[in-house]
């Protein structure tokens, strides 16, 4: 993964919404006195996702304020973690699995549909600043690869189509369901259970 | 005591060793690039890989602890191999550009791949390139060199006290720098040059200037701060190429200020090569011997109580003994070493570091008056927060600087001693209750009107809250000229209170009741209230002292000179020459010897070694050298009011502070830097 260390920094000022302080109390007071600084992942998803996803650099900033730590210290873990968007993104962060197992399984197709549909390459953001696709590691949804991470959502067992019809979903302000996109259970196998099915009949019948 | 079996030979060790303690307590080097003595272990280049059974595999000794009966093999095939294997991963990404590359000759790296490198890579694919980081004027970066040892970055954080350096990125990505470009705000960055042991620290200065294979290397004491760190002078023919630090860990342990370091190239700018005398105010040039005869003519003609001098900060000892002499058999005693006037008392423990730098390394609280340490002795300000990190509690009287550390400023008023003294307060109970307490007294308090009464207050403080007992003495002075002690031990002062010293010859001059003024090194005073005394400028360069000159004696500067220096601990230490001095310059001693054969009062000394005979004769303690004389307690000081007089810092900009630093460039661009971040951040 390549993090961006120079580029756009964001100097604007930051600071926590109320809300937000809440919640950065609650982090904090999960450390013994003295070891605030054990709180900072916490602290800089919750600026993350204050900031419209992504810290900039006031954000970062801000947060080793808060928590009495060197500036360097926090550029460190902020930049270690892929999960930390040290650039902007658009409303929609878009991040396509192509390890192995999704790779397998079709991720190029879901790649290609979503730089078609997008017109956007890896690392980029759409003009309308909807849109950032990035392209990630193993996100632990193989079972149903191949999969995409949009915001806070997974899309798995998708194709050409599905990909396709998400993003324009989302374009369009709506919500497309998350979760697997060909109706199978959470991650049951597809066409319904293949084992342990007797057991689970007894099971029922018990009771 | 654990007792270890290293290469089948038994030793005991002390308890809380690593292996690697161990191992070259026993003898045996082991390779490393990560592992430093002087900071915390990171145990991550994997370099220092040796054998212990029964573990299967080879361990990191740096980060390993000692148990008894350990056993450890650091000469079996496995080590060798893991060592190589550690090796080619290694130099997988670093550049093979030693041809091009500063540290090329003094590199950790090229000398352990010597050892344990192969002679072809097997790497076939393309390395990295890392772009390159800006820190500042000093230190040059080239990141595609660097290994990611993280000595810089624990440097910066743990001695320096300015965690501004990081590793950011991971894996294959991993930069180290500052993440936002900016110059490192240390007084100590040049360090960092010694410790990456890699080329991708370098001295921007010294870049590409010379190999340090062609370098005369000299051993010699600094003069930018009265510490008399311990350094090495690099030369190449008639110029100081570079300055690094000795080890010496009862002074400056390996450290050295960025000043000590880079203000060398001032050496080479705005010299006095050749004599001078002023005639219808405009300086020519002069034979020795006119300038000789013109001074000679001039001393034997003027009353001796008409007649002072005073000398500079840089100024070595046996100079200082042989205008002493010369004046006194002239009749004169208008003498002063202080150019600030700072107090000082009769007993050595009055103006030394009593506790001795080492002292640092065992006090519990530490009560800092009048001083910013950071900057009037940078590698001192290291150790007082070395000792924080330890635990010290450190206290603050006067104004308030980023010292690096926390402290708990007490009073911004100096009137606070006199408060402490008659009204116990909390921390003066922390002080009574500790078991070594400090007191580190400044010399800009000490330089002010009421510095008597100010040195008397500290003094009795000190008694009150058992600073000061039959086996610890922690009063301190924290003095900030090269030549103070010394000059105060070989008593270049008034004689008696009728003789005048600075401050009484600055107002007598300004009355015209002084003729001849002799400057021995001496920049820092107002020369614009000499009068129109006849001024005599001895120094090595063209500043204060020499614009105001009648006549000019051009000297010889620390690096050309065999000089003794006091260190404000009290250690008498000898510099050695590096390089002679430029055009007619000449050592100072023989020109005071010279012009004394003038005058008809002829000095009785012919060699260095008869100078310094006298110095011994004058005070026993230069017979000491390197040593620490015992300095016995007194009384001193005087009992008057402290006034409300504002705090007056005696260093306003610590790049440049003396004629040396003031002519040398690099220090004008450190000036340049600290200013920008000044007004930044106001
Ligand atoms: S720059 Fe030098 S000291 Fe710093 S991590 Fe790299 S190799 Fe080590
Ligand atoms: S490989 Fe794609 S989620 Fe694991
Ligand atoms: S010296 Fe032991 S791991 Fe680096």
């Amino acid at each position: 993964m390549n993090k961006v260390i120079d580029g756009e920094m964001g100097l604007d000022s930051f600071s926590f919404s109320s809300q937000n302080k809440d919640l950065a109390e609650v982090e904090i007071a999960k450390y013994p006195e003295g070891r605030k600084a054990s709180a900072v992942m916490p602290l800089l998803e919750l600026a993350q996702r204050q900031n419209g996803g992504w810290l900039s650099r006031a954000a970062m900033d801000y947060v080793a304020e808060t928590l009495d730590m060197p500036f360097i210290k926090v550029y460190e873990v902020a930049t270690f973690y892929t999960m930390y968007n040290l650039k902007k993104v658009g409303k929609f962060h878009v991040q396509v699995c192509t390890n192995l197992p999704c790779w397998l399984r079709g991720s190029d197709q879901v790649v290609d549909a979503c730089k078609n549909q997008l017109n956007i390459s890896f690392g980029e953001t759409s003009e309308d600043a909807m849109f950032t696709l990035t392209e990630v590691e193993c996100l632990g949804a193989c079972v149903n690869a191949p999969m995409m991470q949009v915001n806070d959502d997974y899309y798995e067992d998708l194709n050409e189509v599905s990909t396709k019809s998400i993003l324009s979903e989302l374009a369009s302000g709506n919500s497309p369901k998350p979760g697997s996109q060909i109706d199978r259970k959470s991650c049951e196998p597809i066409g319904g259970l293949t084992s342990l099915i007797q057991q689970s009949k007894e099971a029922i019948e018990s009771k | 005591m654990p007792s270890i079996k290293i290469n089948g030979r038994d030793i005991e060790v002390e308890e809380g060793l690593t292996v690697l303690q161990a191992c070259e307590e026993a003898g045996v080097e082991i390779p490393r690039f990560c592992y430093h003595e002087r900071l915390s272990i990171a145990g991550n280049c994997r370099m220092c890989l040796v054998e212990m059974e029964p573990s299967p595999k080879p361990i990191a000794s740096c980060a390993m602890p000692i148990n008894d009966g350990m056993v450890i093999h650091t000469d079996t095939d496995l080590v060798k191999k893991a060592r190589e294997g550690v090796m080619e991963f290694l130099l997988i990404n670093h550049p093979l550009d030693c041809p091009i590359c500063d540290q090329g000759g003094e590199c950790d790296l090229q000398d352990q791949a010597m050892g344990y490198g192969l002679d072809k890579s097997r790497f076939l694919e393309s390395k990295r390139a890392v772009k390159n980081k800006y820190l500042g004027p000093l230190v040059s970066t080239i990141m595609t060199r660097c290994i990611h040892c993280t000595r810089c970055i624990r440097f910066a954080q743990e001695i320096a006290g300015v965690p501004e350096l990081g590793a950011t990125g991971r894996g294959e990505n991993m930069e180290v720098g500052t993440y936002v470009e900016k110059a490192l705000s240390s007084e100590l960055s040049g360090n960092l040059v010694d410790l990456c042991p890699v080329g991708a620290l370098t001295s921007k200065p010294y870049e590409f200037k010379a190999r340090s294979w062609e370098l005369v290397k000299t051993q010699s004491i600094d003069v930018f701060d009265a510490m008399g760190s311990n350094i090495r002078i690099d030369s190449r023919g008639s110029e100081v190429m570079r300055v690094l630090p000795r080890i010496n860990n009862s002074i400056n342990e390996e450290w050295i200020s960025d000043k000590t370091r880079h203000a060398c190239d001032g050496l080479g700018r705005q010299r006095l090569d050749r004599p001078y005398v002023r005639r219808n105010g405009k300086l020519e040039e002069e034979s020795w011997d006119g300038v000789l005869s013109v001074i000679a003519e001039k001393m034997i003609n003027t009353s001796p109580k008409r007649m002072a001098a005073i000398a500079g900060d840089l100024v070595d000892c046996e100079s200082l003994v042989s205008l002493k002499d010369l004046m006194q058999t002239l009749g004169c005693n208008n003498l002063d070493c202080r150019q600030d006037s700072g107090a000082f008392g009769n007993p050595r423990s009055s103006y030394i570091f009593n506790s001795g730098i080492k002292g640092i390394d065992r006090a519990d609280v530490i009560l800092l008056i009048g001083c910013n340490p950071r900057w009037e002795a940078p590698v001192l300000n290291a150790r007082i927060r070395k000792q924080y990190l330890n635990g010290a509690i450190i206290g603050v009287i006067g104004p308030e600087f980023d010292l690096t550390f926390p402290f708990e400023h007490l009073s911004p008023d100096l009137k606070e001693i006199k408060n402490m003294l008659e009204h116990p307060s909390e921390f003066s109970d922390k002080l009574a209750k500790a078991r070594r307490p400090m007191l580190v007294l400044g010399s800009g308090a000490l330089a002010r009107e009421d510095g008597e009464a100010i040195l008397g207050a500290a003094r009795d403080l000190a008694e009150r809250v058992n600073i000061v007992n039959s086996e610890w003495n922690g009063f301190n002075v924290l003095q900030r000229a090269a030549s103070r002690v010394g000059g105060l031990d070989l008593g270049f002062v008034p004689k008696t209170n009728k003789d005048l010293g600075t401050r009484e010859i600055l107002r007598a001059a300004e009355k015209k009741e002084i003729d001849v003024i002799y400057l021995l090194g001496s920049d820092e005073i107002e020369m614009d209230r000499l009068g129109d005394a006849f001024v005599i400028y001895q120094g090595h360069h063209g500043d204060a002292g020499a614009h105001r000159a009648d006549a000019i004696l051009p000297g010889a500067a620390y690096t050309e000179k065999n000089g003794t220096y006091v260190n404000l601990e009290g250690r008498c230490q000898r510099a050695l020459r590096a390089v002679f001095p430029p055009g007619e310059a000449k050592e100072d001693w023989a020109i005071i010897r010279a012009l004394s054969e003038r005058i008809g009062k002829k000095l009785p000394f012919d060699n260095l070694l008869q100078v310094r005979e006298r110095m011994s004769e004058v005070n026993p303690i230069f017979s000491n050298v390197n040593k620490i004389s015992e300095a016995s307690w007194g009384e001193f000081g005087s009992r008057g009011e402290i006034k409300d007089s504002e705090f007056i810092q005696p260093i306003e900009n610590f790049y440049m502070t003396d004629v040396i630093s003031r002519a040398s460039a690099t220090m004008a661009e450190c000036t340049e830097v600290a200013l920008a971040k000044k007004e930044k951040a106001a």
